[in-house]
């Protein structure tokens, strides 16, 4: 019995701790060094990748400046029935002007005007043009005024503007991802876009469709390449491989440029068919400004990104299976489709993610060769970071783009399997 | 915490103060000839005068973006930038732009004449000193359009007389316009109309005549291109761009006036620069919107000077020694039909025409 309790007991290391004890100590050592070699790579991405794409995405909802500029107007509105189509009473036109006095002297009034102005077109100037005049009165002793705000600007008599306010005063908002597929928000709910407005559901459509068939023409293209890579001697393959490499070091701008100048009515194409009596003059190829030159251009863009992962799979693939298959007496094809097909799957799967991903968040070049029926979901995008400013709608399209590509790797992962990707 | 805090505060400061010395200033403009032209005519000099060295920064395209960033960031890298007058608009309305006192902070003209009456009506807002008068208008080829060339905006509406492509910006911005006039609306009623949405159901109807025909541009240097290349018969462009086209490289390709569209692009200061930064832009912007200075830069690109009283003193291209009033938007001879961008209507409109315009263009 005494022995066996002996056993039981903890075993210890040479120094009289427990082995337990030392072992995870130093285990922990280890741990804590490696930390600590790759934490300045890890503070980097948490710096400026993590939180940068965490405060973009949060832009989506967050909608404090209506709350922030018009505290008081917000309050007094919610004693406002606004689906009685009448006017709010006096109380919330004071509190407004109260409001807006404080925020005349900050001059945060315009930027709540270009705010709501995405909501009701005109909203933008009637606060421009309302602000000088709301500055100079006094909450105090200028009151009632109901009639003076009416005077000023004939929008303050519009019931809309006030259900306006009030539908967009949330701190928390759903309504950039309501425009972000193409509704918006409404006293009523959530309603859809009048049909001439709608566009960013058939935009989010067409850049999954395209950068679809953008990958499969890779594919397609890449294939042989790779293959003739992986199986020509060394020295002629280096060559080829510069061949592949070398429009990477070009500019992207300069490669698409090149595209132009290609596939314009008066370029290099169709001028040579042309010459040749392929085509007629006065019938000439469109083939840029639309989706073909945006497929084009973006395959010929992303096609390393395809035969980089096929090829070195393929490099993998032991010459012996495919000899040992044909030595069986299997012929050519089925050689290729049940020997070596299968063992090349895995770097079609890691190039088609790639490409696909990468094809699907392109901005410049369906900008250039584009025109209107080839341009995708991100020149949209751009528009309203740079032109409009609509930074909310921008990020509500980004966070949808980014769960649309989780949600295709997760499908991707069910029905090929991620393990079954391999770069090498 | 605290003394971790301050000597954060502290370390900032000094890269703020180290990264921006005090014989340093960054400008921003839109780079190429139009760079080219402000550095003659004002960097140049100022530099000779003052010993600040200028550095040029050709963000203009993203100015509006980039300043809204550098704002919520703190650090404002800027000292003085360049855009349109409808982005200042924008900027100022986001409390991004700096408020003038033109009388007291722009020079006066040298007869006296305040800036905001020499200046006029091209004030359109608080934070935007003007400085050159642009308009977008249409080149066309002159080997292209047969024996009878277009004096009529119209034209570009016009597929029997003129068959071939035609190019338009890829916006809403002056097409709506020129297709409403086009479709018989008059020239003084048309935002009024286009502010409603019958009228622009209208414009987009009129559009859609010549949709298939239409190559869409984004970028200045497109049509100019797209002209050289022969890809299309007419199109619309900046007049400056058209001017390289037809008197720099000799391209068969000859202006249209025709209801052309005025628009001003100018200078603002950004907020939240320090004190003595601050000071620095206004001391450049005092310099070089003066009356000679706006008359030199014509010398170099075909822009208007946006004063009164810089137009007689506009002399001869620097290198071609042409003369350069007949090539002014503002010449009498190409001014008989045009129209002035109406910033107030765009800044209501823009994004819920734009909606319309993509989704026209989509279908």
């Amino acid at each position: 019995m005494t022995d066996a309790t002996q056993n039981t007991g903890p075993m210890l290391a040479a120094d009289g701790t427990p082995l337990k004890q030392s072992l995870a100590r130093s285990l922990r050592r280890q741990k804590l060094r490696a930390l600590m070699l790759i934490a300045p790579l890890l503070l980097f991405v948490l710096l400026s990748f993590i939180i940068p794409i965490a405060s973009m995405l949060f832009r989506s909802v967050e909608n404090n400046i209506v709350g922030d500029t018009l505290p008081l107007t917000v309050e007094a509105l919610q004693n406002w029935d606004e689906t009685t189509g009448e006017l709010p009473d006096e109380a919330v036109y004071d509190a407004f002007v109260r409001d807006m006095v404080v925020a005349v002297d900050n001059k945060t009034h315009t930027r709540l005007g270009s705010r709501l102005n995405y909501e009701e077109t005109g909203m933008s100037s009637m606060f421009r043009r309302s602000g000088r005049k709301l500055g100079k009165l006094d909450p105090e002793t200028d009151g009632p005024f109901k009639e003076q705000l009416i005077e000023i600007h004939d929008g303050w008599g519009e019931p809309q503007t006030w259900a306006v306010i009030k539908t967009h005063s949330p701190a928390i908002t759903n309504g950039y991802f309501l425009n972000a597929v193409d509704m918006r928000r409404t006293p009523e709910g959530a309603q859809a876009q009048p049909e001439d407005k709608q566009i960013l559901i058939k935009l989010f459509g067409r850049t999954l469709f395209m950068s679809l068939v953008i990958t499969a023409s890779c594919i397609l293209l890449a294939y042989p390449v790779s293959y003739l890579l992986a199986t020509l001697p060394m020295r002629v393959s280096n060559l080829l491989m510069i061949l592949v490499l070398l429009p990477f070091w070009t500019s992207l701008l300069v490669r698409t440029s090149a595209w132009k100048v290609m596939l314009q009515q008066q370029g290099v194409i169709n001028e040579t068919l042309v010459w040749l009596g392929l085509v007629a003059d006065d019938a000439r190829l469109v083939i840029i400004n639309n989706q073909i030159g945006t497929i084009i251009a973006m395959t010929h863009i992303l096609l390393p990104f395809m035969i980089l992962p096929m090829y070195s799979v393929m490099q993998t693939i032991p010459v012996s299976y495919t000899r040992a298959a044909k030595s069986m007496g299997a012929t050519n094809w089925t050689t290729f489709w049940r020997i070596y097909f299968p063992q090349s799957i895995p770097g079609i799967g890691a190039g088609s993610i790639l490409v696909f991903i990468l094809a699907i968040g392109y901005y410049i070049t369906p900008e250039i060769v584009g025109g209107t029926k080839g341009v995708f979901i991100s020149n949209r995008i751009a528009y309203h970071i740079s032109s409009s400013l609509n930074w909310g709608l921008a990020a509500a399209l980004g966070t949808i783009l980014l769960g649309v590509v989780l949600l295709l790797y997760w499908v991707y992962d069910k029905i090929v399997g991620i393990d079954n990707v391999k770069l090498g | 915490m605290k003394p971790t805090k301050t000597l954060l505060t502290a370390a900032a400061l000094a890269t703020a103060a180290g990264g921006v010395s005090a014989e340093e200033m960054t400008i921003v403009s839109w780079g190429g000839a139009y760079s080219k032209s402000q550095l003659k005519a004002y960097h140049e000099p100022y530099s000779e005068k003052t010993g600040i060295t200028i550095l040029n920064d050709d963000s203009s395209n993203e100015a509006v973006a980039k300043l809204r960033a550098m704002n919520e960031a703190g650090n404002i890298t800027w000292d003085v930038v360049d855009v349109v007058a409808a982005d200042a608009i924008r900027l100022c309305d986001e409390g991004l732009a700096m408020e003038i006192d033109f009388d007291t902070q722009l020079a006066a003209a040298p007869d006296g004449t305040s800036a905001s009456e020499d200046f006029g009506d091209l004030l359109v807002s608080d934070c935007f000193i003007p400085q050159i008068v642009y308009s977008t208008t249409f080149g066309y080829r002159t080997d292209l359009v047969g024996d009878t060339p277009p004096t009529d905006v119209c034209a570009v509406f016009d597929l029997e007389a003129y068959p071939g492509k035609r190019s338009l910006e890829k916006r809403p911005i002056n097409n709506m316009e020129w297709a409403l006039i086009c479709d018989g609306v008059p020239k003084d009623d048309v935002y009024d109309v286009l502010a409603t949405a019958e009228g622009q159901d209208q414009a987009l109807a009129k559009l859609d005549t010549i949709k298939d025909s239409v190559v869409w541009w984004s970028a200045g240097a497109d049509t100019p291109q797209l002209l050289a290349d022969g890809e299309v018969i007419m199109g619309s462009t900046y007049n400056g761009r058209l001017f390289s086209v037809i008197e720099e490289q000799n391209q068969p390709v000859a202006m249209l006036w025709d209801a052309q569209v005025f628009d001003l692009d100018g200078w603002i200061i950004p907020t939240g620069l320090s004190e003595e930064r601050q000071q620095r832009a206004l001391d450049y912007i005092m310099f070089a919107t003066d009356t000679q200075r706006l008359a030199d830069q014509a010398k170099y690109i075909s822009y208007g000077p946006a004063r009164a009283s810089s137009a007689p003193l506009v002399g001869q291209h620097a290198d071609l020694g042409i003369d350069m009033a007949p090539h002014m938007p503002t010449d009498p001879e190409n001014a008989k039909n045009t129209f002035l961008y109406n910033y107030e209507f765009w800044a209501d409109y823009r994004d819920d025409i734009d909606a319309k315009f993509q989704a026209w263009l989509a279908q």
